[in-house]
């Protein structure tokens, strides 16, 4: 009876989810051992793991692996530092707080293509924000989106731009919940306030911080709105990541065996490095 | 003394913070309502007339009306549905302990977008069903389905056995139990599901730009669109930028208590 009853609440969901999720990872991984040429006319044919052999001397594939790598830890580092020491800074009583967690809210949910879009004007050369300011301040225009090598910082400050909040909020409500005994005993003790951040408040929050880490990690790593809007992967593929690969490969390339096989391995990065991430949270746990 | 000048330096700091986000949105909105040649003046204007006509354009020219109904309708059933399928789901998990699923829903997120695109893409091409709601709604179920779970388990699990002992004990049925009791006292999570996921199918892009059509499209995908065509249009491009940002924003106003919880359920336990 009961049995009966636990799947009578949770049946129709996990049939509904088997459809929808589950049946294009399987086939997905089905489609990555075969080639497929949407315009050829042609079926499927089964090759093996070859899609996979075929990347480890494809040179775009590499590049995708290196932006995707930069990007995501230059971001990751950005909002992990950043979030938590905003949240420190803001971890107290003050008239206007649940304002300031409200501004915060806006950038996680504003439309992605339209803070891109946005942020792709400031960008600009001539009439962009940010040069203006640059030219403010004595320093000299920079080219951001139009440069090789100052793209994926920029793409970085954008970000850090929408997602430090998220960290810092996280952060934030993790520290409000703590309990202030440990605190106060620290202050009797004379401890001053950098100790009991790095020897108090960083040990008991670094759950959270962790947690919030590897929320963060899973889009980070999978980008694929703000670098599209802002750069299509340019300029030529100095900013193209993994995912904006696949995407190229799939649907202008219509290559939907090797797009399947990266998407394979883009899902690989991800879980491995959230595995890597519940290892030192649990590590941490245990101490 | 000391700690006046201590608690003005907070609140400078506080507002010099909160001007980073705050400053790209009033830039936004600024542009949108600046005339073209304001917005190629240098130095830029604080100070300028403001107009609505670049407001006007985007709702004038084109089907920018059409679009936002789209992305309203897509979002509406994307919602609508993982709710209907969702909650039940989500009691009958946290009722019964079903941690596993949770822990595969969490895994499934890991899963680019893509991988989900490619398989539904060869099957709504094959079945002709390409820029219709359908495949729309289908594939933003995929993020809004297990997202309401996710949340749903949690607000369940606050819920204090007792509660639904009681009814049981009045005579209610499990299902009764769920509907008439579990149901109204979970609402909070409800609502917050409900908008997160909301503005989560509002906000997509990628499925949309691959499934969508001249029929089908979402705003998203036309302000994108409006980028190739328009690159120059700062005016036009702004203010189509803010319409499609406003509804997340004003929606977010609403569920500021429970948002963050919302967005780091699912992974806080797995």
């Amino acid at each position: 009876m009961e049995t009966k009853t636990k799947y009578v609440f949770t049946l129709p969901a996990l049939v509904l989810i088997g459809i929808i999720v589950m049946f294009p990872i399987v086939y997905n991984l089905f489609m990555s051992m075969n080639t497929w040429y949407v315009a050829s006319g042609k079926g499927l044919e089964w090759v093996g793991i070859k899609n996979y052999l075929n990347l480890l001397s494809d040179k775009r594939f590499l590049n995708s692996l290196i932006v995707t790598f930069l990007f995501s830890l230059g971001a990751l580092v950005f909002e992990v530092v950043l979030g938590t020491s905003l949240a420190l800074f803001l971890n107290r009583e003050f008239r206007g707080k649940n304002l300031v967690k409200l501004i915060f809210l806006f950038p996680i949910a504003a439309t992605p293509v339209a803070v891109s879009l946005i942020w792709g004007m400031m960008y600009n050369y001539d009439l962009g924000i940010i040069n203006i300011m640059l030219q403010n301040i004595g320093l000299k225009p920079l080219l951001w989106l139009a440069s090789p090598k100052l793209v994926i910082p920029a793409l970085i400050i954008t970000d850090t731009w929408q997602w430090t909040p998220l960290i810092l909020l996280i952060v934030l409500a993790n520290l409000e919940s703590l309990p202030t005994d440990p605190f106060e005993s620290a202050k009797v003790d004379g401890a001053n306030i950098m100790q009991v951040i790095f020897h108090i408040t960083i040990p008991m929050i670094r759950p959270a911080i962790v947690v919030a880490a590897m929320i963060r990690s899973i889009d980070a790593i999978k980008t694929f709105d703000m670098i599209y809007v802002m750069t299509q992967g340019g300029p030529d593929i100095a900013s193209e990541n993994l995912n904006l690969y696949i995407f190229q490969t799939g649907f202008s390339y219509f290559r939907m065996g090797t797009a399947s096989a990266l998407a394979i391995v883009l899902f690989a990065i991800v879980l491995a490095f959230n595995v890597f991430l519940s290892i030192i949270r649990k590590s941490g746990e245990r101490l | 003394m000391i700690k006046s000048v201590k608690t003005t330096l907070f609140y400078l700091g506080v507002i010099l913070i909160c001007l980073i986000p705050v400053f790209v949105f009033l830039w936004m909105f600024m542009t949108g309502l600046k005339s073209q040649a304001d917005n190629l003046s240098i130095p830029p204007k604080l100070i300028f007339s403001p107009t609505f006509a670049n407001f006007k354009d985007v709702f004038g020219q084109g089907n920018f009306f059409n679009y936002l109904l789209n992305s309203t309708i897509v979002a509406t059933f994307s919602v609508v549905i993982a709710l209907l399928f969702g909650l039940p789901a989500a009691y009958g998990i946290a009722k019964y302990r079903m941690q596993k699923i949770g822990l595969a829903l969490l895994v499934a997120r890991m899963v680019p977008f893509i991988s989900y695109l490619i398989p539904w893409f060869i099957v709504f091409r094959s079945l002709g069903l390409i820029d219709t709601y359908i495949a729309l709604i289908t594939t933003h179920l995929i993020i809004t389905l297990p997202f309401v779970i996710w949340i749903m388990v949690n607000f369940f699990e606050g819920v204090p056995a007792s509660l639904e002992e009681a009814a049981r004990v009045d005579g209610c049925t499990t299902f009764q139990a769920f509907t008439r009791i579990l149901i109204p006292v979970v609402r909070n999570g409800i609502f917050t599901a409900a908008v997160l996921s909301f503005i989560f199918s509002w906000n997509q892009f990628l499925f949309s730009l691959i499934l969508s059509g001249n029929n089908t499209m979402t705003v998203p995908v036309a302000v994108f669109q409006f980028i190739s065509y328009d690159e120059i249009n700062w005016g036009g491009l702004a203010a189509a930028a803010s319409v499609i940002t406003i509804p997340p924003l004003v929606m977010t106003v609403f569920i500021q208590k429970y948002m963050i919880k919302g967005l780091t359920s699912g992974a806080v336990k797995g």
